[in-house]
């Protein structure tokens, strides 16, 4: 009876493409601002091509240029970068059982820990269709991420003020899709959460860029998990 | 090999290295079950505090009103099951219209 199973899983396949295919949308159109930006100020191409292939982590990477533009240093930009990837660690764990038994994918796989795919993945119902969704998803935004900033490198200072099509809605909006169900379902969880967002928001104009959302991880004690 | 070189390959390794820590210690260390379910838990609370902080503010200060009314047209959206990709184009079309009036 293999043929109806292969039928199930060409049928979820195809439903998670057509899922992640917004979620790479928005990621290559982030990508291909975040080439632009980094050209039309004053870096050669190879910088943001190099850095989306080997760092691969949207926030840190504009930071990282944010910094080098306004003339902070490499040592500066490295820094600040890495602060925002700290939370990689607890994605990392959150996804752990996600990337097989074997060697070979879990060290490909935890290169593709991001924001976007951690979030689509723990979106979906049962384990084997998480698995499915981490591939799917990681695989088709690392692809999409890295043309959509070559592109806009290339393309330089030509598309213009991208702010005015409201693409920086997009990203905040995607990961509203995807935790919704998540708040939805576990009380506990959405308490944690909005806390944690206040906590975040009232640290974010005093502490340096990625310590918020590290920060509003103390929210996490309110769980019964942690207190019994 | 000049700075910036430096400096990207010494954020990617960093970045690479904190990736590697959850799968790295599965299947060698036995996780507790609580501990995965505080993984999780953290990464839905890490999520939500993107969110915010992504919706309103901007180099730490107020994003302006555009954004936070187009993140909020699709936090209302998602809430009521609207499909996935109704829910971040209405968001960039509501940012991108109020922008257009002259909404910062």
């Amino acid at each position: 009876m293999r043929s109806p199973n292969r039928t199930n899983q060409y049928r979820r396949t195809t439903s998670l493409v057509r899922d992640s295919s917004l979620v790479w949308l928005a990621g290559g159109i982030v990508g291909v601002s975040f080439g632009a930006v980094s050209v039309a100020g004053g870096l050669p191409v190879w910088v943001p091509v190099l850095m989306s292939l080997v760092v691969y982590a949207g926030s840190a990477q504009f930071s990282a240029v944010g910094v080098l533009l306004a003339g902070g240093g490499p040592l500066a930009a490295a820094a600040t970068g890495l602060l925002l990837n700290t939370r990689t660690a607890a994605f990392g764990l959150a996804v752990a059982d996600l990337l097989g038994p074997g060697r070979a994918t879990r060290l490909l796989g935890a290169h593709l820990v991001t924001d976007e795919t951690v979030a689509f993945a723990l979106a979906q119902p049962d384990q084997s269709r998480r698995r499915a969704a981490f591939w799917i998803s990681g695989l088709g935004l690392f692809a999409v991420w890295n043309a959509g900033v070559l592109a806009g490198a290339l393309a330089g200072t030509a598309l213009g003020d991208t702010g005015r099509y409201g693409l920086d809605a997009a990203f905040p909006a995607v990961l509203a899709a995807l935790v919704l169900p998540a708040l939805r379902s576990d009380r506990g969880v959405r308490r944690a959460a909005l806390l944690g967002a206040a906590i975040a928001l009232t640290v974010t104009p005093a502490v340096p860029a990625g310590l918020p959302v590290l920060l509003a991880l103390a929210a996490l004690v309110t769980l019964p998990a942690v207190r019994r | 090999m000049n700075a910036t070189g430096v400096m990207i390959l010494a954020l990617a390794l960093g970045t690479y290295a904190f990736r590697l820590v959850g799968p790295a210690l599965h299947g060698r260390v036995e996780i507790p079950a609580r501990v995965q379910e505080l993984a999780s838990a953290g990464a839905v609370v890490l999520l939500v505090a993107l969110l915010a902080t992504g919706a309103l503010t901007e180099n730490g200060g107020f994003a302006g009103w555009a954004r936070p009314a187009g993140v909020l047209t699709a936090v209302v959206l998602a809430w009521f099951r609207a499909p996935f990709a109704v829910v971040v184009l209405a968001a960039a079309t509501a940012t991108a219209l109020l922008r257009a009036a002259g909404v910062g």
